[in-house]
Parts: C-alpha cells; sequence; structure tokens
C-alpha cells in the first residue's frame, strides 16, 4: 500500500450533494459530526466545493431536474474519489422508483462504490459504509 | 553573509516552518474540538491531509487563466517563506541583519494578493465574491496593523525589526507599557483577520461561498494554499512576538524554552478568539478596523509619543 492512499485514507474529505432529497438523509449526515458520532477522529471534514472532495455523499432519487447536476458535479469533483449512496431513495428510488420525477437511481449515471440502505440511514449506518470505503480504497 | 547561506536559510524555514504550522493547525483543531466537546483528530491529520492533496488530480478550469492560476499559490509561499527567514535571521544575527519591519508587513499582504489572483484567475463567480470580501478585508485590517507597527517603532525609535527587538532586551518588552498593550491588541486583531480565523473568515465562508476564493482549486494547488496558511500561522505570531514580547533568543536553550511559551500563548489567544465569536459580516468587519480598532491605534500611538 503506497503512501498517497495511506494518507488518502485518514483524510477523507466529504462533498454533499443532494439530488432531490426529502431533507432526512441530510440531517443524519450532519449528525455524523455531532459530538456523539465526530467523525473529524477520522480526518473527515465537510467541503463546500466538489475540487476539494474525495467522498462524494448523494442523497434523494436523483429526479429529472437533478440528472445534469450529479452528473456534471462528478466531473468536477478531482479524481480519485469515491462516491457514496445514502439512503433507499439514492440506492434504488425506494418508494418514489415509479414516480414521474424518477431521474435514477444514481447508479444509473455514476458510478457508485457504497450503497447505504435505510430511510434515513442511521449514523452508525453510515460510519460503517465508510469502513466499506476504506476497506475499497486498497 | 553571502547568498547562499540566506538561499539555504530560506529553504530550512519552508520546511521548518511548514511542520510547526501544522502541527499548530492541529492544535487549532483538536482545540477546538475539545471545546465543543468533541474527541477531535490525531496529530499527524495535517500532514495526511497535505500528502493526500499533493496525491490528488490537479483540475484547471476552463475559463481560467491557466499561469495565473498555477502562480499565485506558489508566490504566496514564498512571500512567506521570505518573511519567516528574515525574521528568523534577525532572531539569530540581531544587528547584522536589520530586515525593516514595513518590508515583513508588506511580504505578509503577498499571500492575501496571491488569494486574490488565483481567485479572480480561476473564473468562478463564487470565487469572486470571495476575493471582493477577501480586497476589503486586506484594507481593512491593514490600517490599523500599521498604527500597531507605528506604535512599536516610536517606542524603539527606528522602524527596524533588530532595533526594535535590541530595545525591548535593554528596555524591557513593548508590551509592559500602555501603549504596548494597545499595540498587541490591534496586532492580535490584524493578525486573526489575516489568517482568516473565524470572526473574519468571510472570505472562505464554506457555507454560503463553498470554500469562497479557493473553490476551484483542488489537489497539489490547493495543497499549497494550506501550506502557506500554516507558514504564516507561524510567521504571523513570531512577527508580534518580535515586536511587542521581545523577540525571542534563539542562541541559548532558555531563550528557546520562552519563546515556544510565547508562541503558544498567541497561538491559544487566537483559537479562543476563533471559538468565542461568531463571523462578522463585512461592514461590521470595516466598521470594526476602521472605526474602534484605528481609533485605538491613533490613541496609543498619542500615548507612545507622550512616553507612556
Amino acid at each position: 500500500m503506497n503512501l498517497k492512499i495511506r494518507a488518502l485514507k485518514k483524510s477523507l474529505w466529504v462533498y454533499h450533494m443532494s439530488g432531490g432529497s426529502c431533507n432526512n438523509c441530510d440531517i443524519e449526515i450532519l449528525d455524523c459530526l455531532t459530538p456523539r458520532f465526530d467523525i473529524e477522529r477520522f480526518g473527515m471534514v465537510l467541503v463546500g466545493s466538489p475540487r476539494h472532495a474525495d467522498v462524494l455523499l448523494c442523497t434523494g432519487i436523483v429526479n429529472k431536474k437533478c440528472v445534469e447536476r450529479v452528473e456534471e458535479v462528478y466531473k468536477q469533483t478531482a479524481k480519485p474519489c469515491v462516491v457514496v449512496a445514502i439512503g433507499a431513495c439514492a440506492c434504488s428510488g425506494g418508494m418514489f422508483r415509479d414516480g414521474y420525477e424518477m431521474g435514477g437511481p444514481l447508479d444509473k449515471l455514476i458510478p457508485v462504490d457504497v450503497y447505504i440502505p435505510g430511510c434515513p440511514p442511521k449514523p452508525e449506518a453510515m460510519i460503517a459504509g465508510i469502513v466499506k470505503v476504506l476497506e475499497k480504497l486498497k | 553573509m553571502s547568498a547562499a547561506y540566506i538561499l539555504l536559510c530560506f529553504v530550512l524555514v519552508l520546511i521548518l516552518f511548514s511542520i510547526i504550522g501544522m502541527l499548530a493547525m492541529w492544535v487549532d483543531r483538536k482545540l477546538t474540538a475539545r471545546l465543543q466537546f468533541r474527541v477531535g483528530p490525531p496529530w499527524y491529520q495535517n500532514f495526511a491531509d497535505f500528502i493526500k492533496l499533493a496525491g490528488k488530480e490537479v483540475l484547471i478550469p476552463e475559463k481560467a487563466n491557466t499561469f495565473m492560476f498555477v502562480a499565485s499559490p506558489i508566490l504566496g509561499l514564498i512571500a512567506s517563506g521570505i518573511a519567516g527567514t528574515m525574521i528568523l535571521l534577525v532572531f539569530k544575527t540581531k544587528t547584522v541583519f536589520p530586515a525593516d519591519a514595513i518590508l515583513i508587513l508588506y511580504l505578509l499582504t503577498i499571500p492575501s494578493l496571491a488569494i486574490i489572483l488565483g481567485g479572480s484567475a480561476s473564473g468562478n463567480v463564487l470565487a469572486s465574491v470571495g476575493i471582493s470580501r477577501e480586497m476589503k478585508l486586506l484594507m481593512g485590517y491593514e490600517l490599523p496593523f500599521v498604527c500597531g507597527l507605528v506604535i512599536a517603532a516610536i517606542k524603539s525609535g527606528g522602524s527596524s525589526l533588530s532595533s526594535i527587538i535590541q530595545f525591548q532586551e535593554q528596555h524591557g518588552i513593548i508590551i509592559g507599557s500602555l501603549s504596548g498593550v494597545i499595540g498587541f491588541v490591534i496586532g492580535v486583531l490584524a493578525l486573526q483577520g489575516k489568517l482568516g480565523l473565524v470572526p473574519f473568515d468571510l472570505a472562505e465562508a464554506e457555507g454560503e461561498l463553498a470554500g469562497g476564493s479557493l473553490i476551484e482549486y483542488s489537489g497539489l494547488l490547493l495543497g499549497l494554499f494550506k501550506l502557506t496558511k500554516a507558514l504564516l500561522l507561524v510567521v504571523g505570531p513570531l512577527f508580534l512576538i518580535s515586536l511587542y514580547l521581545g523577540g525571542i533568543n534563539i542562541s541559548s536553550p532558555a531563550g528557546i524554552i520562552t519563546g515556544i511559551l510565547k508562541y503558544i500563548l498567541i497561538l491559544v489567544l487566537f483559537i479562543l478568539i476563533k471559538n468565542t465569536n461568531p463571523r462578522l459580516r463585512i461592514d461590521q468587519t470595516m466598521k470594526l478596523f476602521w472605526g474602534w480598532a484605528t481609533l485605538l491605534g491613533i490613541a496609543g500611538i498619542l500615548l507612545a509619543i507622550a512616553g507612556w
């Protein structure tokens, strides 16, 4: 395992992208930053720009309006990057899978590395998902 | 003193001050986390961040001016490195290397100018909002900072850094007098703005400007900006120490230990101000710097002339 990957595993910067979610998953993502879970222990920080990001967290079904934007954000992210689908909607479409606005699910648009199901997933589940990311990064 | 010696010092300062600065940034993050009842990152966090950024892809936006976009982080890094070298040489050689304090003031503005140049070269709308704030902030804190510098210069009878330090060795440190205290307070405020720490972090507002002026930077170039910030986190406090707290005597172990204590004192002061204040809007910032801080600075200058 080389130095680059080792450093990457210790400092994952997270960009949070909402593809038309109901905001529930987004609030649970912010829960990870609170004193109870504190993902900064593992060097993870939320960043404001996809250029700075190593991990794209995508929530929501990715509705038709968001399709172009999600693809564009993925192109703008500096590689290597990991894409994580958060919540039932991003993973499969959930209860909206037959909806008229359905543009996704996410893995039809961009390559997804880790799926974290749940409506919304607990912060523990997200941390478990990130551990899977770390294993994938070998 | 030969040019090769100074160049060697420059390289040494770049390496040494980056390491100290990254550790200082870790102290900042850890202390912030502890104040918020969190655990906080491990000590090697900022090194891991830098190595990671160095290994990532560098994206240059289509609309960007490539030369300015790449050159500005390097410019900022070199300028802060030169300022650090000059301060260290003054500590080491005393009178041989006079190093005018005004020159260091100029050199310390260049990293902010580099952020402005880089942000405007990136051709991003949010970056342009960020740089307009950065410009106003720069003009804001420079005025009181100059007042603070003038106080130290009047007290010691000369603006060269070595004469200021020598004066303090003979007559006691400048912060011991009333005008010195005023100068120090203004200097801490101005440096807080220069380092972009929280009450004045409006140029890089993570929330609404998505990283502000650095929004388009990725990979190594972003890493160089972080490194510049780490260097400034060492050079800025060292400049304050030499102006008001009597400098650091690096020839004896006792001097080095008191120097480290002075540095930690200023660093903790920065972090506490950062964690106990909300971000100011740009009009509030300007009112603070051009209003109260400058008035305080002028009062300090008058006190210094009167000999207080």
